[in-house]
């Protein structure tokens, strides 16, 4: 069953997800805000329990157990690894990002799906920054 | 008319395992691996001169499934505005006199409109956090490897300590923005 899936389906799931994140306020940027200052509990309990469903259901799925990293294609995660200093540089990077656009990029896409407009330019912003890491990668620590 | 539960905000505890369970939904459907931030460097393959390694491989084959997905989110943010309604974000007081505190009168709406709006990107704030904090969301993550869905919720319910990293670092980072940059920004 795994490859009868349909391309558009995934397009239903994502839609499913958009939904999702934006009634659960997700796509907020004073949730954000209230989740840096640890004012509620909101933000913690959603990332918290789906860690915690995910990890269960992929136990019972005994599917793959080591994802490759986030969206990257496949062949290239392993060897991209690195002595892990990419992990809380990059994360750290993102994080002040995250902070200041009270977006990451799921609530990127979903908040200009959600009217809010000026996303389009954070989104380009963003594009730019992923093509300028490529650009520098060689000289990156990782 | 729509249930009430339909349009008041989702609770934590019913939003988060429905976001937890699309790792698994994923994985079985097409043995995908849940991430938006891929999506950023596959448009960047597709729409960008590959100048390097990092964007010249088979972005369609690859990423075609992500694209859609995140395509499919964009109608979701429309559908949960426009349908479903939203109602005023009751975030906590604390939260609401922190932010009236850096100066925000307007506290409604996904984002403030005083910041996050187009006439707010002719301030330096505005800009700050659109135009740099998108530069740094989209820089970031492809440096990571991740964002919060490929990291945090898909890397850590799969014990990767990669991800911890990353995740410790997302909050490093938004705790420095938040505390320090914002409050000298804004």
């Amino acid at each position: 069953m795994t490859n009868r899936f349909p391309l558009w389906g995934y397009l239903l799931l994502g839609t499913l997800f958009g939904i999702i994140l934006t009634k659960a306020e997700v796509v907020s940027w004073f949730r954000i805000q209230e989740m840096f200052h640890f004012q509620a509990f909101h933000m913690f309990g959603i990332i918290g329990s789906a860690i915690a469903v995910a990890a269960v259901t992929r136990r019972l799925l005994k599917g793959p157990p080591a994802p490759t990293l986030c969206g990257e294609p496949a062949p290239l995660a392993d060897e991209e690894t690195g002595r892990g200093y990419r992990f809380w540089i990059g994360g750290t990077i993102f994080g002040l990002g995250w902070a200041l656009t009270g977006a990451c990029p799921g609530p990127l896409f979903i908040l200009l799906g959600g009217g809010v407009s000026v996303m389009i330019v954070a989104v380009l912003s963003a594009l730019a920054g992923t093509w300028t890491y490529g650009y520098l990668r060689s000289r990156l620590p990782h | 008319m729509l249930p009430e539960a339909l349009t008041h905000t989702w609770p934590w505890y019913i939003a988060g395992p429905l976001i937890g369970l699309f790792v698994p939904l994923l994985q079985l459907v097409g043995d995908k691996q849940l991430g938006i931030s891929g999506n950023l460097r596959h448009l960047c393959s597709a729409l960008l001169p590959r100048r390097n390694d990092f964007l010249r491989y088979d972005w369609r084959g690859a990423g075609a499934w992500n694209l859609l997905f995140a395509l499919g989110t964009l109608a979701g943010g429309w559908i949960g505005v426009s349908l479903l309604g939203t109602r005023e974000i009751a975030i906590s007081p604390e939260t609401q006199a922190a932010l009236r505190g850096l100066g925000l009168q307007d506290l409604s709406g996904l984002a403030p409109r005083e910041v996050i709006s187009w006439s707010g990107l002719l301030s330096l704030r505005g800009f700050v956090s659109v135009v740099v904090g998108g530069f740094l969301v989209g820089f970031g993550t492809a440096y990571a490897g991740g964002c919060t869905s490929g990291h945090a919720i898909n890397g850590l319910s799969g014990f990767q300590v990669r991800s911890l990293w990353a995740v410790l670092g997302f909050f490093a980072g938004g705790l420095l923005a938040t505390h320090l940059l914002l409050p000298l920004l804004y």
